[in-house]
């Protein structure tokens, strides 16, 4: 047994900088942090001296100049006076609606084709793989063109539903009538609205606060019940029925406060050579939502296909075995696994639609790439802060929704020792 | 046991019977419709709803294509022949289009003589890939390679490309489909040459600006080899050496080798780089860069190092986070803000280096999952061996992580080469859209909205569907491993 000798103090020479692992990665990260910082200030030099040359500054206050610019769809009260951030808020708005949108319509579809995808219909789900397979391999921005040239050419113009023996119809009960120009949908209305509260000097629009607040009690109260559901069902062994209580929680306010405001739908008439009374949505907006919709939906199919056909036949069989029905099985063992699988890359579509909505530059639709990056960015002329608050907005909204998903993540995670 | 039975044995068959048919019910066409299309009224309702939808699209579509004429020259001529073949208010395609247009559609304005260089560089592009992509296969790698190598040569010679070429064509062919198979090392660098060789074919000029901008390369990988006693400094004194001639001799040692030995082929301007020339142009070249560069990026995100990780992190993040157009707006609005004064170069050259780097963030992310997706235990192998990390990453951890995520970065070049038709918002000649447009513009195909759509979409579906049904080949192949 020879002794080790506690390691004599090494005097720090140059060259352990390099040899030695306990400082090389300080160098490592010293000259990688130098490099980086000095090509940035390169830029940045380049930058400012272009600028210079240009003549232009760098300042982000043009967005409080008026824009004179009019938006033909938008969520807010907009006129051409307002300023450039007004319309940067009405593009972001209308990006974020096209997302929603396109999001919840694309996870029903996606959900629908991936499941029928799996069914034992031969013809059902030989008619799903093709859908799935035409829409993932053909660029997105062909299917928008596509929709777009089915609506500008294809669609009767709004006077053709003219007349008795008209060229054209209305579909679904004729309550949708898709023109060339616009697609008249039917309109919710309200005919005695309540008076807008005013809280600190803002008023808040009534309806919003009934609707709100009775949706919040119900959720809260069912809350409650299904909790003491669950004590009952511990405690005793049954579980007594929920879900008729849920029905009338949400229900029954609902329809009292629509018959207290008489709510009602206005559907679109034909006046002369326009529809009125219902609304005329853009077509513009209608396309992309399609596209968007039927694009991502293959994509959603394929993730729900995949989620499923990950829990293993075991996993049912056992269920079954154990006494649990068709339902319950679904619910407590197939689903919470196969989700697991299945949201993380559904929201990661989730976050692809929200980017690929900016190809409304191909439809005209007026959303944050066409008002900021778009109008503005022109009659200005301030190319670097308009692309960056842009670029800024979409990466914020990207973080938000990946932030989203890693506490999803984080929540449903195998725990394992 | 039988013997002591067996007188109680009333009857005992000793021949077998002759096999039965199945039930009517359970064999045939019969079986199958009540098994696949009606084994219960949920499925026989979802039979009839499928066959409807198939009979509303037949219905709507078939006679279109039915009535479609090919040979017409402009869309009042095709118009008059299907009213004269079909009655009046027939509707149908004017394919005609696809037939007087359709070099427009894959080579935009690239003149027509020159046609046989993006043909050669295409097809050479799968001898280029084939030691890469196809070594799990023989038989499969021999298809490729003679598919390729005959396509590159028949339609060279079709499209007239002058006979010295073809010579040079069928002799380099040749060469390169034995090295290919017989010594598969000295292939792996041809395909890594290959990139300069396909700069030279589509953009022309002299030979030697590509030679020597390689040169460059080779010196600097030689002086690095010479070095490599001396680690970390070795790769510098490469890159140093390599900038350096890149920097002063290199331009003017092509202008020697010039005259010297003229090898040049016209010039072209990217200008008329459009269609799928543009698209593929774009995709292969941005995929080819991303991946080295989104190693590096996965690498620097798995590193110990807080700084490099952190820098990696920044810029996956930024660039995954914004769409792509607005990567393209910055190439064509803001790049040249970025770079000394003065600097203005080629558009393509700017959205290249766009798409390269939105396609090595997302090829990063790819290879991250590699990298993530081996064992711990290799790592402290590797470790435990002594190898330093670059020698642990090539040997050990690169190979396997490389080959897991095949079918991710397949999938990634499927993405990369669908959204190359963005670029048509800045303003280049893509396939669908800006193409399209000016097609329609003249006035033989004012109002053809149909046709170059079904066009494109194909092409764009052939390419698409056969990448992604070789991915899925391919993770077939590699799942024996991991048995």
């Amino acid at each position: 047994m020879t002794h080790l000798q506690p390691a004599e103090h090494q005097p720090f020479r140059l060259s352990m900088l390099i040899y030695d692992r306990r400082y090389r990665s300080l160098t490592i990260q010293a000259v990688v942090f130098i490099a980086v910082m000095l090509a940035g200030a390169w830029l940045v030099h380049n930058t400012l001296e272009n600028l210079a040359r240009m003549g232009k500054t760098f300042s982000f206050s043009f967005l409080w100049a008026r824009a004179g610019y009019d938006i033909p769809f938008s969520l807010i009260p907009y006129t051409a006076t307002d300023t450039h951030f007004r319309a940067l808020v009405v593009g972001l708005l209308n990006t974020l609606l096209v997302s929603f949108i396109g999001c919840i319509l694309a996870t029903i579809v996606g959900v629908i084709a991936g499941v029928l995808r799996l069914s034992n219909n031969w013809l059902v789900s030989k008619m799903m793989t093709v859908y799935v397979e035409i829409f993932r391999n053909v660029p997105l921005l062909l299917w928008i063109l596509v929709i777009l040239a089915i609506f500008t050419e294809v669609m009767p113009s709004p006077r053709d539903y003219k007349g008795d023996n008209a060229a054209a119809s209305m579909i679904l009960f004729d309550s949708v009538a898709p023109t060339n120009r616009y697609t008249a949908v039917p309109r919710l209305a309200m005919e005695s609205p309540p008076e807008p509260l005013t809280i600190a000097g803002t008023p808040i629009s009534g309806t919003l606060i009934a609707f709100g607040g009775a949706l919040l009690a119900a959720y809260l109260i069912f809350r409650w019940v299904r909790r003491r559901a669950t004590d009952r069902q511990n405690a005793t062994g049954r579980r007594p029925a929920t879900w008729w209580i849920g029905l009338l929680l949400f229900a029954v306010p609902l329809a009292a406060l629509m018959l207290l405001f008489k709510v009602h739908l206005i559907p679109p008439k034909l006046t002369g050579f326009n529809f009125t009374g219902g609304a005329n949505l853009d077509n513009g907006f209608v396309v992309l939502v399609l596209a968007l919709t039927l694009y991502t939906g293959a994509f959603i199919a394929e993730i729900v296909r995949a989620g499923i056909m990950s829990v293993s036949r075991g996993q049912s069989e056992a269920a079954f075995a154990l006494g649990l029905r068709a339902r319950p099985t679904m619910g407590l063992v197939i689903l919470p696994q196969a989700l697991r699988v299945i949201v993380p890359p559904l929201i990661s579509q989730f976050l692809n639609l929200t980017k690929n909505s900016s190809l409304a530059i191909a439809v005209g639709y007026p959303d944050l790439r066409a008002t900021l990056g778009g109008t503005t960015l022109n009659q200005t002329g301030r190319e670097m802060e308009a692309m960056m608050l842009m670029m800024g907005i979409y990466l914020a909204l990207s973080l938000l929704i990946s932030a989203a998903m890693n506490v999803y993540n984080a929540r449903v995670r195998l725990k394992e020792r | 046991m039988s013997e002591v039975h067996a007188e109680t044995v009333p009857f005992v068959r000793g021949t077998m019977l002759p096999e039965a048919p199945p039930p009517a019910a359970e064999r045939g066409a019969i079986h199958w419709l009540r098994a696949n299309l009606f084994s219960g009224w949920v499925n026989t309702i979802l039979t009839f709803v499928g066959l409807f939808v198939l009979w509303w699209l037949f219905q709507h579509f078939y006679p279109w294509f039915r009535h479609s004429v090919w040979n017409a020259s402009s869309m009042a001529e095709c118009r008059t022949l299907i009213t004269e073949r079909w009655g009046e208010g027939a509707g149908g395609g004017c394919f005609g289009l696809v037939r007087e247009r359709w070099n427009q559609f894959l080579f935009g304005f690239y003149p027509p003589a020159e046609y046989w260089r993006p043909i050669s560089a295409f097809w050479l592009l799968f001898l280029a890939l084939a030691p890469v992509l196809f070594t799990e296969s023989r038989k499969l790698r021999w298809i490729v390679v003679g598919v390729a190598s005959v396509m590159a040569f028949a339609l060279s010679m079709l499209m007239g490309a002058p006979d010295p070429v073809l010579i040079c064509l069928a002799v380099g062919i040749v060469l390169w489909v034995v090295l290919i198979e017989y010594i598969p090392r000295a292939a792996l660098i041809v395909s890594v040459i290959f990139p300069f060789l396909a700069v030279w074919l589509l953009w022309g000029g002299s030979i030697w600006g590509p030679a020597t901008i390689l040169a460059g390369a080779v010196l600097g990988l030689a002086v690095w080899g010479a070095l490599s006693r001396f680690g970390a400094l070795a790769v510098l004194a490469g890159l140093a050496v390599a900038v350096l001639w890149w920097w002063f001799l290199s331009s003017q040692a092509a202008i020697d080798l010039q005259r010297l030995l003229p090898l040049e082929l016209p010039k072209m301007e990217s200008r008329g780089f459009g269609g799928f020339l543009l698209a593929i142009t774009i995709g292969v070249s941005a995929i080819v860069m991303s991946l080295p560069l989104g190693i590096i990026l996965a690498l620097a995100r798995q590193s110990d190092l807080p700084i490099v990780k952190g820098f990696a992190v920044i810029f996956i993040e930024f660039i995954r986070g914004v769409p792509l157009i607005t990567l393209l707006f910055v190439a064509s609005l803001l790049l040249n803000y970025f770079l000394p004064p003065g600097t203005n170069f080629d558009i393509i050259l700017r959205v290249i280096i766009m798409v390269t780097l939105f396609a090595s963030a997302y090829m990063a992310e790819v290879i991250r999952g590699g990298l993530a997706s081996l064992p711990r235990g290799q790592y402290e192998a590797a470790g435990a061996l002594g190898l330093n990390y670059w020698k642990m990453q090539r040997l050990i951890i690169l190979p396997q992580a490389l080959k897991v995520s095949i079918p991710g970065i397949v999938g990634t070049f499927i993405g990369v080469f669908k959204d190359t038709t963005l670029v048509t918002f800045v303003g280049l000649f893509d396939p669908l859209k800006q193409l399209a447009d000016t097609i329609r513009a003249t006035f033989e195909w004012k109002g053809a909205y149909w046709e170059p759509y079904i066009f494109s979409g194909l092409i764009f579906f052939i390419l698409c569907f056969s990448m992604s049904r070789y991915s899925m080949y391919l993770e077939q192949r590699l799942k024996r491993d991991h048995r």
